[in-house]
């Protein structure tokens, strides 16, 4: 174990805990923070494989504000408080479903890159020079159609919500 | 220097979390959050490959994640608001309107 293997370890561990609080939680505005949490975790997980830019995206829009939208939805839709109106009764289905999953996930990985024999590679940092660079360079037509997509959902967005007057 | 399986591990988790959310609960703002947490399990791993070729373009797919992501909880806001109005209820149990 190196230095970021301990520090991953402990990140990865605040964010599992955090991840699985979201969706057990009772109480939906603790299941909204605990997601920050969680998202939190993920972006110096980003932070620690060397990917700056992608990391401090993550905690700005994330953090700062899908999770903002979360708390409005919340707060405008009067979430109520308490298991039996927040979980359905697939519950045990559910639990199933997830650990098959997990389980699958984690033998395919175990698989593919065995955990014994895995060699540690050096993480690079790269810079948010590097990023934009290769991104209006390699990646344009992606770019350009992540912008449309982002117009096209600001405005379907606003349709949606508005409220219908005189018609 | 970190291998490349305990993140894909730590990923794993992140998205059986979401599938189990999106599974089990019933309030329809927290099956998007559930539906976060997978987004996220695919920016760990598109970022986590990345690093391990040593190629900025996990990256950058990442960040193209974390935008339709951002583009989905808008629209699924507005969904769920628009729904609130209507039912007075956020119960994605009894949105069976259009199921025959």
């Amino acid at each position: 174990m190196t230095a970021q293997e301990y520090a991953f370890a402990v990140i990865a561990a605040v964010g599992a805990i955090s991840a699985i609080a979201v969706v057990t939680a009772r109480n939906v505005v603790h299941a909204a923070l605990y997601l920050v949490v969680a998202l939190l975790s993920v972006g110096a997980t980003f932070l620690l494989l060397g990917a700056e830019f992608a990391g401090w995206v993550q905690i700005l829009i994330y953090v700062g504000a899908i999770v903002i939208l979360f708390l409005f939805g919340l707060m405008l839709t009067k979430a109520p408080i308490g298991r039996d109106t927040l979980d359905n009764q697939n519950r045990w289905l559910g639990v199933l479903v997830g650990a098959g999953i997990f389980a699958g996930l984690v033998f395919l990985i175990q698989s593919a890159f065995p955990i014994g024999e895995a060699k540690r590679f050096r993480v690079l940092p790269s810079t948010t020079e590097s990023v934009g660079e290769s991104m209006f360079r390699n990646y344009v037509l992606p770019f350009e159609a992540i912008s449309f997509l982002l117009l096209a959902a600001l405005i379907g967005a606003i349709v949606l919500a508005r409220k219908d007057e005189g018609t | 220097m970190i291998r490349l399986p305990f993140v894909l591990v730590f990923a794993a988790l992140l998205f059986s979390a979401g599938v189990y959310g999106v599974l089990a609960r019933r309030n329809a703002v927290m099956v998007l959050m559930a539906i976060e947490l997978m987004l996220n399990a695919v920016n760990v791993n598109l970022v986590a490959f990345g690093a391990a070729l040593q190629q900025v373009g996990g990256q950058i797919f990442a960040l193209f994640v974390i935008a339709v992501a951002a583009a989905e909880v808008g629209i699924g806001l507005a969904i769920v608001i628009l729904l609130f109005r209507n039912r007075a209820s956020i119960n994605v149990d009894e949105v069976n309107l259009l199921r025959w």
